[in-house]
């Protein structure tokens, strides 16, 4: 059996994990764009921020394509012949496959912006060869513009912060991390960071540049050394759109990874797969989601069996010790009820429908959070169990003493 | 693999395995200075409600989530069994609390992610079992 895996970050290495819990001999080829072995893409900040070694970013040991007996091409695929089952490569090769898995990710969203081209340094923040490519650009001096109050902006300015002179971030949308936190709860993150010494501008953006010169939306100017562009992601699908694959935003893939393609698999950035706690297909580009969904993928991949079928989007972020968690489903519902707890320097917001846990938004006090994100994945029945004691505090006291006997009394 | 059980029914609430454990991970010889006036960041905790009571701590699970969603490579699977966390590795990002279902993970005051290790760097037998005075909190192999 021949496997053949685009891409190289954690999807691809947890696809050659499950390839190899079924099959130790079939032959596996990666196809790799970046120069790296695979990498924890979200460290790429914590490096900027000195918490991570460039040697300590790498997902797996240095022998590990060895050790799973797995090829590297360095190379990009830029089209599926799903009629002979072969990828062609940009450096002409053509790659022949009996299983292949796609986990091309995503990459960086730039809109035309007029005078964009008259900015000598501009960066998106996406990649460890961006963050070396920032890290050369900065001087102590700089005076650092980010475009994008998403987590992949306000990531890069925590990055930033000690080793420049200012760091602004501005955005179109009138809140930071509009994406996962609703009005007040990003209202407290970025009252956190202006604390901390981030600037903002808001409900703004550039409307053109002029070398160094980032003409506003509302008539002001902001001056900068170095721009970072930060707008967003789209998942890289092309090749495989282009071969008759169904996408809707990304590639479309049921619980067992399988595309609309017979032999075509996908996991991590690049899919949209069910999510329980919406239900419905969407894009859920996070960590935790590529791992379980690449090791399904290779696990099937290799005539083995396997289910992902419970995927939710989940986020874990903090910045300078505001921690704040998210998960599951919480906005635009009004089918949902919500329950909130709110402390001096907390706040919790729990969303439940039809008796189920369906998301929470908590910012502050997240310790042990993973129980209700558990709540969320098992679509456990809630109703019976006490609503305070489930709110207030997360513990396994709500559970019932027959759960604990369970889980702390024997094997998990 | 021996793991950490938790008997509810013999735990007296008093704590002394988070004690237990915040001396047998601190490096020191000396209790006292150790523990007193010190704020303590044990990695096993006790969870009551006045009438309950019991310990909580990593359970080891044979396909533990808490990996799957690390962002930095800290948290591992010996072939032991037993989860580590790599203190050098590890950034804060909480990803693994965000997902344990138990609830077993806590952090030291760097921010950086604690859990119990089964005491694998501290003897042959946890701390926190060692020091239980009523049998709650047992180290034994467990039937899957």
């Amino acid at each position: 059996m021949k496997y053949v895996i685009i891409g190289n970050g954690p999807a691809a290495v947890s696809c050659i994990d499950g390839i190899r819990s079924v099959d130790p001999d079939g032959s596996i080829t990666v196809i790799s764009k970046e120069d790296h072995p695979a990498y924890f893409r979200p460290l790429i900040s914590y490096y900027l921020e000195g918490k991570s070694k460039a040697e300590n970013i790498y997902c797996r040991r240095a022998d590990f394509y060895e050790s799973s007996n797995c090829g590297v091409i360095h190379s990009e695929a830029v089209a599926i012949d799903t009629d002979n089952r072969s990828v062609m490569l940009k450096n002409g090769e053509s790659i022949p496959y009996d299983r292949l898995c796609i986990c091309t990710g995503s990459s960086p969203f730039v809109p035309p912006m007029k005078g964009l081209e008259t900015v000598e340094n501009k960066y998106t923040f996406l990649t460890v060869d961006d963050s070396f490519a920032i890290e050369k650009a900065i001087t102590k001096d700089s005076r650092v513009l980010i475009i994008g109050a998403g987590l992949i902006g306000l990531k890069c300015a925590e990055g930033l912060r000690d080793r420049v002179q200012s760091v602004t971030v501005c955005d179109l949308a009138p809140r930071v991390l509009s994406s996962i936190l609703d009005d007040e709860c990003a209202a407290i993150v970025q009252k956190h960071l202006e604390n901390c010494g981030i600037g903002f501008s808001l409900g703004n953006t550039a409307d053109r540049f002029d070398g160094n010169t980032a003409m506003m939306k509302d008539g002001s100017e902001i001056g900068f050394d170095v721009l970072v562009l930060a707008l967003g992601v789209r998942p890289n699908i092309g090749f495989f759109k282009e071969a008759g694959g169904a996408c809707g935003r990304a590639i479309i893939v049921d619980n067992e990874m399988k595309t609309s393609v017979d032999g075509i698999f996908a996991a991590g950035d690049c899919v949209e797969q069910y999510d329980i706690s919406f239900g419905d297909k969407r894009i859920m580009a996070l960590l935790p989601n590529a791992n379980l969904g690449g090791y399904t993928a290779g696990v099937n991949m290799a005539g083995g069996s396997a289910e992902f079928d419970n995927a939710v989007p989940m986020n874990s972020i903090g910045f300078w010790g505001l921690h704040m968690m998210t998960a599951g489903t919480y906005a635009n519902d009004e089918n949902a009820q919500m329950i909130e707890e709110k402390g001096e320097k907390s706040i919790k917001r729990f969303f439940i429908k039809n008796n189920r846990l369906v998301g929470f938004i908590i910012i502050g006090d997240v310790k042990s959070a993973g129980i209700y994100t558990n709540l969320i994945r098992t679509q456990a029945d809630i109703s019976a169990y006490d609503p305070d004691a489930l709110t207030k505090n997360a513990t396994l006291l709500p559970f019932g003493e027959n759960y604990r006997r369970k889980t702390l009394g024997g094997v998990v | 693999m021996k793991r950490v059980t938790v008997h509810e029914e013999w735990c007296l609430g008093c704590h002394l395995c988070e004690y237990n454990c915040a001396f047998a991970n601190s490096g020191l010889a000396d209790m006292v200075k150790a523990l007193k006036n010190q704020k303590i960041t044990p990695r096993i905790h006790v969870e009551e409600d006045g009438r309950i009571h019991y310990a909580v701590s990593c359970r080891h699970c044979e396909d533990p989530i808490c990996i799957k969603g690390c962002i930095s490579g800290a948290l591992q699977k010996g072939a032991d069994g037993v989860v580590t966390i790599d203190h050098d590795k590890c950034v804060g990002c909480l990803s693994c609390m965000l997902l344990c279902p138990y609830g077993c993970i806590t952090t030291d005051e760097n921010e950086t992610v604690l859990k119990c290790e089964l005491c694998v760097k501290n003897g042959d037998i946890p701390a926190c079992v060692q020091g239980c005075p009523n049998r709650a909190i047992v180290f034994e192999e467990v039937q899957t």
